[in-house]
């Protein structure tokens, strides 16, 4: 089974060994690949049928909303913490944010970017809520509530005092520069980390 | 899926030692009677141990004794099923307080007379007090899991947290961390149903040919409803009449719940001893796992009662139970985050209420396969 591009990217940046939590796991593919590289991994999944998946697998799977559920896990108490695909789909991603990178020393963000070029046409042409391979359900019944794009995401990282270790970006299954990202990545990946002291 | 019956050791274990207790006092001559299934490997790394729920006993996977009935958890428990004998040495005992072999308040204590009321009040702790002498008279050290739904759930933390060298694995079912208001109200309704009982005669009816079988029957019958939806007691019954066209205008059971709950307390009365339910139902109430902590928020306090455990979590509740609602298995899992605990938690979705952990909910068996796996 591959791993999602974002989860592989995601993966091939977590050492062995480390104690991750994924916030928004799923249906644990990224985890299972975690732990099959020696890693302690955790999950947080809102959907009960992704959690029985999980659970099934042997893997450490608690039901929960990143909204209300992260303030009971300590400071630090993790290497890595990561949100793949979860930030634009929580009630307040500023302060899901800002969670994720008090439990874990590190964090990895991944989200479909609102302003790819295909989305600006959508809207500019067509006058309506884009739907496409990404963002494939219609604005009345995605979980996406809070749509952003790579520009608002550095924004907030920036005004947060977040610095970002690493970021990549892709267009379908590939990896694209990072040049003109907010055109035409459809899907960003980032690495967080506040400052040191 | 539920089979025919499987290979059973049943057993009774007379204990050297006084067992001791919470309360202060010790239990004499206690006796542990407890039912085995598959075999303890030669490592002594696969047993799990199954606790029962308030009124169950160690008859698991095997017939009941007295109602023939398949045991409580056969639809669970056996080859090739989600705790499966083929593969784990599965052991089941009745708890301490009991009345289905292990001493309880209708055993003879050591002056030669029934105890009565002059049982000592017993814990949760107290419980898997026996379990523990069970499990060293058996050589085992160190449980692969210990597994439990509602009063059973409560067991499997304590033993976690008491005696967090003996569980690998701890699987909680439709329980709480400390019982709530609301559930000691309920058994409060039953234990004074029960006392109401003329019959009951301070619990020295033993030998009297009268027992409190008409206080237990109504403690049994309030708690039944507490075991249920109330969309299943609408689905099973509705408004529908009993045998009868049009209402009595009297107050025999018209109603067909009426009718369903007074078999379910007659039935009970034949198996289950009306002070044993006093004593068990007293424990319950008194569980509180986190209040040896200290700390003044029950949070924290529980944080405190999971810290250093190294065992597997896995807590489960049922979006249909309000007498252990999911609220109180977040509680569980919250305070098992702070402690930095391995704990998988879901609210599955099943329409029985509480009796959910024990009826056909195929979400649930994969849960505790893949968290035996």
């Amino acid at each position: 089974m591959s791993l999602r591009p974002d989860l592989a990217l995601i993966a091939a940046h977590i050492p062995a060994g480390a104690r991750v939590l994924d916030i928004g796991c799923g249906d644990g593919a990224l985890m299972a690949a975690l732990r099959a590289k020696g890693c302690d991994a955790r999950g947080m999944e809102l959907d009960p049928a992704g959690v029985g998946a999980c659970v099934a697998q042997g893997l450490s799977v608690i039901q929960g909303d990143a909204d209300t559920d992260l303030a009971f896990y300590p400071d630090a108490s993790f290497d890595v913490a990561i949100l793949s695909q979860t930030l634009q789909t929580t009630k307040r991603p500023d302060r899901v944010l800002e969670e994720l990178l008090r439990i874990g020393r590190r964090g990895f963000v991944s989200f479909p970017n609102f302003a790819h070029w295909r989305v600006r046409v959508s809207l500019l042409w067509e006058g309506r809520m884009p739907v496409t391979r990404l963002l494939p359900v219609a604005w009345y019944e995605t979980p996406n509530i809070h749509h952003l794009t790579v520009s608002d995401f550095r924004d907030l990282v920036s005004e947060r005092g977040i610095g970002v270790e690493d970021a990549w970006f892709l267009s379908g299954d590939a990896r694209i520069g990072a040049w003109a990202a907010n055109w035409r990545a459809e899907h960003a990946v980032f690495q967080l980390a506040l400052p040191r002291g | 899926m539920p089979q025919g019956p499987i290979p059973t050791t049943s057993a009774v274990l007379d204990l050297a030692q006084p067992l001791p207790l919470d309360g202060g006092q010790s239990l004499e001559n206690a006796r542990i009677a407890y039912e085995t299934y598959g075999r303890l490997n030669p490592a002594r790394d696969n047993a799990i141990l199954i606790c029962h729920a308030t009124t169950g006993d160690q008859h698991v996977a095997s017939p009941h004794p007295i109602t023939g009935k398949p045991g409580w958890w056969a639809r669970t428990v056996g080859p090739g099923l989600p705790i499966d004998t083929d593969r784990f040495f599965v052991i089941c005992a009745n708890v301490i307080g009991g009345c289905m072999g292990s001493t309880g308040p209708a055993s003879i204590a050591p002056d030669g007379a029934p105890y009565g009321m002059r049982f000592p009040v017993i814990t949760i702790r107290d419980m898997v007090r026996g379990h523990v002498a069970l499990l060293d008279h058996l050589g085992i050290a160190r449980l692969y899991a210990v597994v439990g739904g509602s009063m059973g759930g409560m067991q499997a933390m304590s033993l976690a947290v008491n005696w967090p060298e003996m569980a690998g694995r701890v699987l909680v079912l439709a329980a709480t961390a400390a019982m709530p208001a609301q559930n000691i109200a309920f058994q409060e309704v039953g234990r004074q149903a029960i006392m109401a009982d003329p019959a009951w005669q301070g619990g020295a009816y033993y030998g009297t040919g009268q027992e409190p079988h008409a206080g237990l029957s109504v403690a049994r019958m309030s708690a039944h409803v507490t075991y249920l939806s109330e969309a299943t007691l609408s689905e099973k019954f509705g408004r529908r009449l009993q045998d009868r066209a049009a209402k009595s205008f009297g107050f025999d059971a018209d109603f067909q719940v009426e009718s369903y709950l007074r078999y379910q307390g007659a039935a009970f009365t034949g198996r289950f001893d009306a002070n044993a339910y006093l004593y068990i139902t007293r424990a319950m109430s008194y569980f509180d796992l986190a209040e040896d902590q200290g700390a003044d928020d029950h949070g924290t306090a529980l944080a405190a009662a999971f810290a250093g455990s190294r065992a597997r979590w896995c807590v489960v509740s049922f979006d249909t139970d309000w007498l252990y609602p999911t609220a109180e298995s977040r509680k569980i899992v919250h305070a098992l985050t702070a402690a930095g605990a391995a704990v998988s938690f879901v609210e599955l979705a099943a329409p029985f209420g509480h009796d959910s952990f024990l009826l056909d909910v195929p979400a649930l068996d994969q849960v505790i396969a893949g968290f035996l796996a």
